[in-house]
């Protein structure tokens, strides 16, 4: 029983960059842009947190600045894509490979490893902290609950505004929203910086909320499995939020059933994700859902063509 | 307002890469007018109308949209002068409800109330819009759940809520059936007695004949005449449209001995949705060059993609005499047998643009093993051989035979393919608009060469919307409409009976 409980209590710490990253691929990804540097902008959102607190002793002002540092490298990326026109699959990776880099020695140089932050204290959502074996659930930092609120600000921006209408005709077809005098680059550059500032602070909320502190490459290929996570849910954010709180509670399971004396090879155990990270992908590839929910023009750069 | 000019055009001339899509075109409509523009594909149709709908920069001429002299800057300005231009290829976003697409292109127009009034304003404007002019359009159903027709609807309101005046359709009638072509057009003809202006792009002449008050006929980039489709007959319709040289061509021998037939083609129909191939029955003999006519988008682009093996859902029987099922050939197969195929896009399945020339040619000859096994390549062997067959098929512009294909211009890369096709001597050719893009010279050579290939015996398809090509080609010609053989001529063929066969089957 006291596993169940301080299972449940762990779930959301893993669940939460999960979901965060996820909803930032999607909104990048909802408007054409592939965006697989996600590990990337985690990291960079990861190390800046940190040093963010380290400096002002403000959690919230960590997070931000995490959030801005993430939208600023992403600018990056963006002259790659769009201005550039370079293979999106390469420039994520090459995002991926370069915020790796940069993290590592920005963190080395200023002296933030190993420098443990105190994080945001837990909250009891009375009375359902009281509740028996799910309880331990609703004591979690601010953070956590804001997640369902920006997940709902988001989808409505998404569905619910002339925006968000024109940021996904642009990611489904470039030509038919340009025709509409849609500016379709200006929207892609929203979507990314918007997007990049959210993966951001799923690294921060890593860092400054769950370790505790920076080591290089900390976020361990949890910007991949959001990736992944995004496809798994079809570009639907409830979809990806469900799918976040599924992985965070394998993660979270696995310390728990270490603490209980189960005894499992350390190597599995640390592969865990990413095994159901592949298995989810096979089965998503052989039940072979609807394919018409990933954005029509997802991957493919605008030109405006001379002749049609 | 009747009498005035809703647009006219003076002098317009447009160049695409060197090729002259219009020159010198003069075009007028009225207010109040159903103005048809009538002619073949890559007559300049659809570029002229391009133009009035700002997404061309004409480069000579002007224009005057109710009779005040305009520079259109894109298709924002055409549209706030209330042109509006239905396109052949819908402007759509397809996973989006039409509200939703119709909504995207008022954006800049209606701007003020939360996003679910503004859905709902949209949507009771677009009920108003279709029920004033007898359309039945679900503003919440989905853009890929419609059918075509539909979807025409929604590109038709879409110009109409945006306050279009001027309309223009591109071609709207090619993708519709009978009925539903004739609901459009006795919609837009109420358009115009309510006194907007509406353009018909067209080359169907029953379009024309039932439903335009004006006609302006184009061909070669040039607008030909100016007429009252009731005053003039079909026959000087057809006369104007396909042009006026002879019957018959001087180099045609009038009457050449059959060889014996070699490729039978029976029943052959599309199997998705869209029947583009309905039926086809066709018998090609040896020594022969057979011509298939026809407007575009008849179903010769899938007949020559059936034929050549590029993937294409077809059945129905393609038999080659003596050697079996040709659908059942594999490339390999189809070389050893001497099947050479001249597809109608020379870089996309023809040629690798980013392999030298010599490469492009020895991909002919690399499955019967005379580069080397899989193992080895006989680099010097390729390059004698390459070379050889760019000296003899005259492939101008290389420079050297490592240089990249993709380098070549249109004609020499057709030259190019020829040689490849050519280099054993082939008893079956399919060739699909062969000399499109080419210039005079380079066209010759082409069609000497399927002349020559002719007179060894082979067996040559010749599928071209070109009509001239045909005639002077073919020893019999069979033309082509919805996705059939309608009638087939011997030479000397009646050039007037061919182009009213093209026509008058749609």
């Amino acid at each position: 029983m006291d596993l169940i409980s301080s299972w449940l209590g762990n779930t959301p710490e893993f669940a939460v960059p999960f979901a965060l990253a996820a909803l930032g691929l999607i909104i990048t990804e909802k408007s054409g842009v592939l965006a697989l540097g996600a590990e990337g902008l985690m990291l960079v959102g990861a190390v800046c947190g940190i040093g963010a607190y380290l400096t002002f002793e403000q959690t919230a002002v960590a997070l931000v600045m995490a959030m801005v540092a993430a939208g600023v490298v992403s600018l990056l990326f963006a002259l790659m894509v769009l201005v550039m026109r370079i293979n999106q699959v390469i420039s994520g990776l090459v995002l991926v490979f370069f915020c790796q880099g940069l993290t590592t020695l920005t963190g080395t140089l200023m002296g933030w490893t190993n420098q443990p932050v105190p994080g945001l204290e837990a909250i009891a959502l009375w009375p359902l902290s009281e509740l028996p074996y799910v309880g331990r659930f609703f004591i979690q930092n601010v953070v956590v609950y804001l997640v369902p609120v920006i997940f709902l600000i988001s989808v409505w921006a998404l569905n619910r505004t002339t925006s968000g209408l024109r940021m996904r005709a642009v990611g489904e077809n470039p030509q038919a929203a340009d025709a509409a005098g849609i500016p379709v680059l200006g929207y892609r550059l929203a979507a990314i910086v918007i997007g990049s500032a959210l993966i951001g602070l799923a690294g921060a909320f890593i860092a400054v909320l769950s370790t505790k502190l920076w080591i290089s490459n900390m976020t361990a290929g949890r910007g991949w499995i959001a990736v992944a996570l995004v496809i798994f849910a079809r570009w639907s954010p409830w979809k990806a939020l469900a799918g976040a709180i599924l992985f965070g509670c394998i993660e979270a399971l696995i310390p728990q059933l270490a603490a209980s004396g189960i005894k499992l090879p350390q190597y599995f155990v640390f592969m865990a994700p990413y095994a159901i990270t592949l298995g989810v992908m096979i089965w998503v590839a052989i039940s072979k859902r609807d394919s018409s929910s990933q954005p029509g023009a997802l991957g493919t750069p605008f030109i405006r063509e001379e002749r049609t | 307002m009747s009498k005035q000019n809703a647009i006219q055009l003076n002098g317009v001339s447009k160049t695409f890469d060197g090729f002259k899509a219009l020159s010198d075109a003069d075009f007028t409509a009225r207010w109040g007018e159903v103005h048809a523009l009538l002619g073949e594909n890559g007559a300049g149709k659809s570029s002229l109308m391009n133009i009035v709908a700002g997404l061309y920069g004409p480069e000579g001429g002007s224009l005057f949209i109710n009779d005040n002299p305009v520079k259109l800057k894109g298709p924002k300005e055409a549209a706030k002068l209330g042109i509006g231009m239905v396109h052949q290829h819908f402007k759509l976003v397809t996973p989006f409800t039409v509200a939703e697409n119709i909504l995207l292109n008022l954006g800049h127009i209606q701007s003020s109330g939360l996003y679910r009034e503004r859905l709902r304003r949209v949507s009771e404007d677009i009920r108003a819009m279709a029920k004033r002019i007898g359309f039945e359009i679900d503003p919440d159903a989905r853009i890929d759940q419609l059918s075509i027709a539909e979807q025409q609807r929604v590109e038709i309101l879409k110009v109409l809520l945006a306050g279009a005046r001027i309309l223009i359709l591109d071609e709207p009638t090619a993708v519709l059936t009978e009925e539903e072509a004739e609901r459009l057009l006795t919609t837009v003809q109420g358009f115009a007695r309510e006194g907007a202006a509406v353009i018909l792009v067209t080359h169907k002449m029953n379009d024309v004949l039932r439903y335009a008050d004006q006609v302006t006929i184009m061909r070669s980039g040039q607008t030909v005449k100016t007429v009252k489709p009731d005053s003039v007959s079909v026959d000087e319709l057809v006369r104007l449209t396909v042009g006026e040289s002879g019957t018959g061509t001087s180099d045609q021998p009038a009457e050449r001995t059959p060889g014996e037939a070699y490729l039978q083609v029976k029943g052959l129909t599309s199997t998705g949705s869209h029947r583009a191939l309905n039926g086809l029955d066709l018998t090609l003999n040896k020594g022969e060059i057979y011509g298939i006519a026809g407007v575009g988008g008849n179903g010769q682009s899938e007949l020559a993609n059936a034929l050549m093996g590029i993937p294409e859902a077809v059945e129905g029987q393609m038999e080659l005499i003596g050697e079996g099922d040709l659908s059942e050939f594999d490339a390999a197969r189809r070389r050893s047998i001497g099947v050479a195929a001249i597809p109608a896009d020379r870089y996309g399945a023809a040629l690798a643009g980013p392999l030298s020339i010599a490469d492009n040619f020895a991909l002919g000859d690399i499955h019967s093993g005379r580069y080397g096994p899989f193992w080895y390549l006989k680099t010097r062997a390729i390059e004698a051989d390459a070379a050889e067959a760019v000296k003899q098929f005259d492939v101008q512009g290389v420079r050297s035979l490592k240089q990249k294909a993709a380098l070549l211009s249109g004609g020499n890369a057709q030259k190019l393919v020829i040689s490849r096709e050519f280099n054993h001597p082939p008893k079956l050719v399919l060739a699909h608009s062969p000399s499109r893009g080419l210039d005079v010279k380079a066209t010759e050579a082409v069609r000497d060469r399927l002349r020559a290939a002719r007179d060894d015996g082979a067996a040559v398809l010749l599928i071209s919307e070109d009509l001239d090509e045909v005639m002077a080609m073919a020893d019999r010609i069979g033309v082509m409409s919805a996705g059939r053989i309608v009638a087939e001529f011997s030479q000397p063929a009646d050039r007037q009976a061919i182009g009213q066969a093209m026509v008058n089957h749609v």
